[in-house]
């Protein structure tokens, strides 16, 4: 337990270049750690997600830096400056189960397969986006920098 | 005692609060939030798509089926006046076998019972124009409240499914309809979602439809299990739905985008 502690300790180290130019995101957000995916994460699909309506559902609610998208919501905050406001982690986990972190969001759970309620037969126990498509969103999301 | 009452009685005052969702007086149809083109479209009976189900909803009253049954207007007679006030007083509870039905339902139940027919299924062009050419006679009267005729616990279980989270999208109607209505979803405006206009014709769907339709869109839309074709649970929103919109005008039958 310790060796693992003093593992996690030395990464977190060695991150420190790196960390000084990532956002600080906010103090208290929970964050999550990258799911296990099969391939690396891919931000050029992650922007087509979060583009086309009938796979990240995003522009229904968001609107975004996004021209060629003609209809965006205004339900939700814009997506533009979400790399700055928010660290990686923070992302995930908020596209990950955003009721985790307020319970009266109006955000869909992207990849919660627990709970719900007469969820569609064709999406019970699924998850709305898979790993990789998460980790291609989270990417593409901490290059939103304004 | 009385710092205990008045507790409790500011305690009910809050949960009234949360629970009314929309003010009485910020209620607005979807006939004041659509376009003006539609709302043209809806004045203007020669214009409105819906009239012509009315039309055949109007013949099909006055026609006696083959089999030698009385045609609708053998009992009730001329539907204007038989028929006036009676879509605003939907869903109800018959008098025959005490289920709690709406229009569509209640007219099935004579279709079967007094006519000895097969009944329109729901969503038929015939059914719809029959619910039409009724709740036309109601047009410009104020939707009366569901729970002055008894049916308190209909509400009751209809808010509850208004409030509950519901698909892979784990949305309720509450929270578009009541915390987000006049936003843009994807460039659509959300209504508050009011059903005095039904049946109508949605211009999305070229054709006249129930308010059952509307809501199995609402439950595909978030990826929900929609209930079967005239389940009960329906017909419980339909009443919490109407008792959210009580002492609004009927603009049936409406177009709407």
């Amino acid at each position: 337990m310790r060796w693992c502690a003093r593992a996690f300790g030395l990464a977190g180290l060695l991150a420190v270049p790196v960390a000084a130019q990532a956002p600080m995101g906010k103090a208290g957000v929970p964050e999550a750690a990258p799911l296990p995916v099969s391939r690396p994460a891919d931000p050029a699909n992650g922007r087509k997600i979060v583009v086309e309506r009938r796979r990240g559902f995003c522009l229904l609610c968001h609107s975004g830096p996004f021209p060629e998208a003609r209809f965006q919501g205004d339900l939700a905050p814009s997506l533009a400056g979400t790399g700055t406001r928010w660290t990686e982690g923070q992302i995930r986990a908020r596209l990950i189960d955003s009721t985790a972190i307020n319970a009266e969001t109006i955000m869909p759970p992207y990849f919660r397969t627990g709970g719900g309620n007469r969820i569609g037969p064709a999406f019970s126990g699924k998850p709305i986006l898979n790993a990789e498509e998460i980790e291609d969103v989270t990417a593409f999301l901490t290059t939103l920098r304004d | 005692m009385r710092v205990f009452i008045l507790a409790v009685l500011s305690a009910f005052a809050a949960h009234a609060a949360v629970a009314q969702g929309i003010a009485p007086q910020e209620r607005r149809s979807g006939f004041e939030t659509m376009g003006p083109e539609a709302q043209a479209m809806q004045r203007d009976d020669f214009a409105n798509p819906a009239m012509l189900g009315v039309a055949v909803g109007e013949a099909a009253w006055n026609r006696a089926p083959a089999n030698g049954k009385p045609a609708c207007s053998g009992c009730h007679g001329d539907i204007n006046a038989s028929m006036r006030g009676v879509d605003v007083r939907y869903p109800a509870r018959n008098a025959v076998n005490l289920a709690t039905l709406d229009l569509p339902g209640r007219i099935q139940l004579c279709q079967s019972l007094h006519q000895a027919l097969m009944p329109e299924p729901r969503e038929s062009a015939g059914l719809l124009a029959l619910q039409a050419a009724i709740a036309l006679r109601s047009r410009g009267l104020p939707i009366e409240a569901p729970s002055a005729r008894g049916l308190s616990d209909g509400v009751a279980r209809g808010e509850a499914l208004y409030r509950q989270r519901l698909g892979q999208l784990n949305l309720s109607c509450a929270q578009c309809h009541d915390d987000h209505w006049g936003r843009s979803l994807g460039g659509t405006r959300i209504p508050q979602g009011h059903p005095t206009g039904y049946p109508l014709f949605r211009l999305e769907w070229q054709a006249l439809g129930s308010l059952q339709r509307r809501l199995r869109n609402c439950f595909i839309g978030v990826r929900a299990e929609p209930f079967a074709t005239g389940a009960s649970e329906w017909i419980d929103l339909e009443i919490y739905l109407r008792e959210r919109a009580a002492g609004m005008a009927s603009d049936a039958p409406a177009v709407r985008p």
